[in-house]
């Protein structure tokens, strides 16, 4: 178990522009953390790593203490047995595959070294680059190579900083499993951090929201990234749909809450929340949530029926996208096939369904 | 041309170039990596050489190692002969002389290093002499040759801090500078031609070993 009760602080002209304040334990097995640049991630990651000492608070691993601000003790971090990946994975460029990935192993016997050499190049799939330099090496290639090169030491804490952004997801995904198999046996734990919704869900393991230096919720990707409380974790966690508007009337007996859009007459209905009538709140819908329809239709429990107009269409790969006036502007997915069903066309007439669940009220800074 | 003058330039040269490189890899290294916030101070103090008209520095440096300065004065206490007007002195002086030369390439090489690639040498277990010696100094090793390279050009073809410190003993502190300026002196511009034209040789060999170094090391490992 490893555990951070920390507090740091960066200034700029003299006033405080950032602040990290934590308190947050780890167990074994992956544990993602998430949110928008700038949230302190890897402000977190390099002060557990003992590459920035906190201000106060104190960090342990089971009973041996990292850092105590008290005591102002911080063990350096090569004494702490971290692995760390960095973003910018940080391979030495001037060394070969093998001396990077061998790097961390000074001290141990050669017949050790060779044997744990062959079993993580094994894991990682690597073999065959061994004689190569980081420059020759493609992008999924440097990522294992610094993998390798961490998980060699075995470390007792994996600190993983995006070290799979860039990747498709086939390639991301075997590089999880490659690591899962290696932590099946390891039981350590894992903070990977990111940025990107489809690699918390690719991990689907426990998730750790941050905004501004603090933690916003934490739980499993469903709970905390498919109802986010924070506008800021709403768009990180991929909402196209946030919307302003003022909560109109409570209907405590139906659950729900009417919410005006800004400035017209389109309104929503939002699962009731703790917002008072008058506030300003923000509703955000995934364009995925919502459905098209080129007829008024009936007989559904889908509340939040709009008329719209077709603005632009885009189409990316399996999505197609479109922008729909109906008062306010909203971004609807579909795919390929409905599109050509509805036959849909910049100008087309439309109505929006969606769900009074898909609309996720939350409160701005 | 005087092949003593070239044998005693050469000598102080590669003795004031490796001396430096000794005391500059320290000193540059922890300029760039300390958080220190006065050393601007250090850094004013280590370009000092390049502003001041070298009979400035030879000046004060005479001072320092006459037998009335402390330098001297300690010499002459350990050694029973004095600094100023000996080979001794003339390193010492030129190595004042040529600080910046070897000081400011070095720190320019460990500043651009990527401080992450130190974080991961750290991560992998790595005190801070394994870091030195196996990522900082490869990969700031144009540097390294540079700032060696630098300080022997340019001790090679100091005048000022010579005549002042050493004055113009043959085959003791009669330095090539020295001897092109004996020569001109008496006239003898024959004499004076071959040597500047071997001091020119020189100095353009040596530049282009730097530049030559510069370009071709970083090409292997552009892969940033």
């Amino acid at each position: 178990m490893l555990s951070a009760h920390i507090e740091k602080e960066f200034r700029t002209a003299g006033k405080t522009s950032f602040q990290l304040k934590i308190s947050e334990e780890f167990s074994p097995g992956f544990t993602v953390l998430f949110g928008p640049s700038g949230a302190g991630k890897s402000t977190l990651l390099d002060c557990i790593a003992g590459l920035v000492k906190p201000d106060k608070g104190i960090i342990k691993f089971g009973g041996e203490v990292f850092f105590d601000a008290d005591e102002r003790f911080s063990l350096p971090p090569q004494m702490r047995g971290i692995g760390y990946v960095f973003q910018s994975l940080a391979l030495f460029p001037h060394l070969s595959v093998e001396d990077n990935v061998a790097y961390g192993l000074s001290g141990v016997p050669v017949a050790e070294r060779n044997e744990r050499m062959r079993t993580i190049l094994d894991i990682f799939h690597a073999q065959r680059l061994l004689g190569r330099k980081p420059g020759e090496l493609s992008g999924g290639e440097k990522q294992r190579v610094a993998l390798a090169r961490s998980v060699i030491t075995v470390p007792r804490v994996l600190l993983l900083d995006e070290p799979l952004t860039g990747l498709d997801g086939r390639l991301r995904q075997s590089i999880l499993e490659d690591l899962r198999s290696w932590n099946a046996e390891h039981r350590i734990p894992i903070l990977y951090v990111t940025h990107n919704r489809e690699e918390v869900d690719a991990i689907g393991d426990r998730v750790v929201a941050m905004v501004d230096g603090r933690v916003r919720a934490r739980g499993m990707p469903q709970e905390v990234l498919d109802a986010p409380r924070a506008v800021e974790l709403a768009q990180a966690a991929g909402f196209e749909n946030l919307l302003v508007g003022r909560v109109l009337e409570h209907r405590v007996e139906d659950g729900v809450m009417r919410v005006a859009m800004d400035g017209n007459d389109c309104e929503l209905e939002v699962p009731l929340g703790p917002q008072k009538p008058g506030d300003i709140v923000r509703v955000a819908i995934r364009a995925g949530d919502i459905l098209l329809a080129t007829e008024l239709p009936y007989g559904l429990s889908a509340r939040n029926i709009l008329p719209g107009t077709v603005e632009s269409i885009e189409t990316r790969g399996t999505i197609v996208s479109l922008q729909v006036n109906a008062g306010v502007r909203f971004v609807a997915h579909v795919t390929p096939g409905a599109m050509r069903s509805l036959e849909l066309e910049a100008g087309s007439v439309v109505w929006l369904v969606v769900k009074t669940h898909s609309c996720h009220v939350v409160t701005p800074r | 041309m005087s092949g003593q003058a070239i044998l005693l330039s050469l000598r102080l040269a590669f003795t004031v170039a490796a001396l430096l490189l000794v005391i500059a890899l320290p000193l540059a290294y922890w300029l760039s990596f300390t958080a220190w916030r006065g050393k601007f101070l250090l850094e004013s103090v280590v370009a000092l050489p390049l502003v001041l008209p070298p009979t400035v520095l030879g000046f004060y440096a005479l001072i320092a190692l006459g037998p009335r300065g402390l330098l001297g004065r300690t010499w002459q206490a350990m050694f029973g002969h004095p600094l100023a007007f000996t080979f001794t002195g003339l390193v010492l002086a030129s190595m004042l002389y040529s600080f910046p030369f070897a000081v400011q390439p070095l720190v320019a090489s460990f500043e651009s290093l990527d401080r992450r690639l130190l974080d991961a040498s750290s991560m992998l277990g790595a005190g801070r002499a394994r870091s030195f010696f196996r990522i900082v100094l490869p990969l700031a090793w144009p540097g390294v040759i540079t700032a060696v390279v630098l300080s022997f050009a340019h001790t090679l073809g100091e005048f000022g801090v010579v005549l002042m410190v050493g004055g113009n003993l043959a085959g003791i502190t009669r330095t090539v500078s020295i001897d092109i300026y004996d020569r001109v002196e008496a006239l003898d511009y024959a004499g004076a031609h071959a040597t500047a034209l071997f001091l020119l040789v020189i100095s353009f060999a040596v530049l282009s070993v730097v530049y030559g170094v510069n370009r071709r090391v970083w090409s292997p490992w552009s892969n940033r």
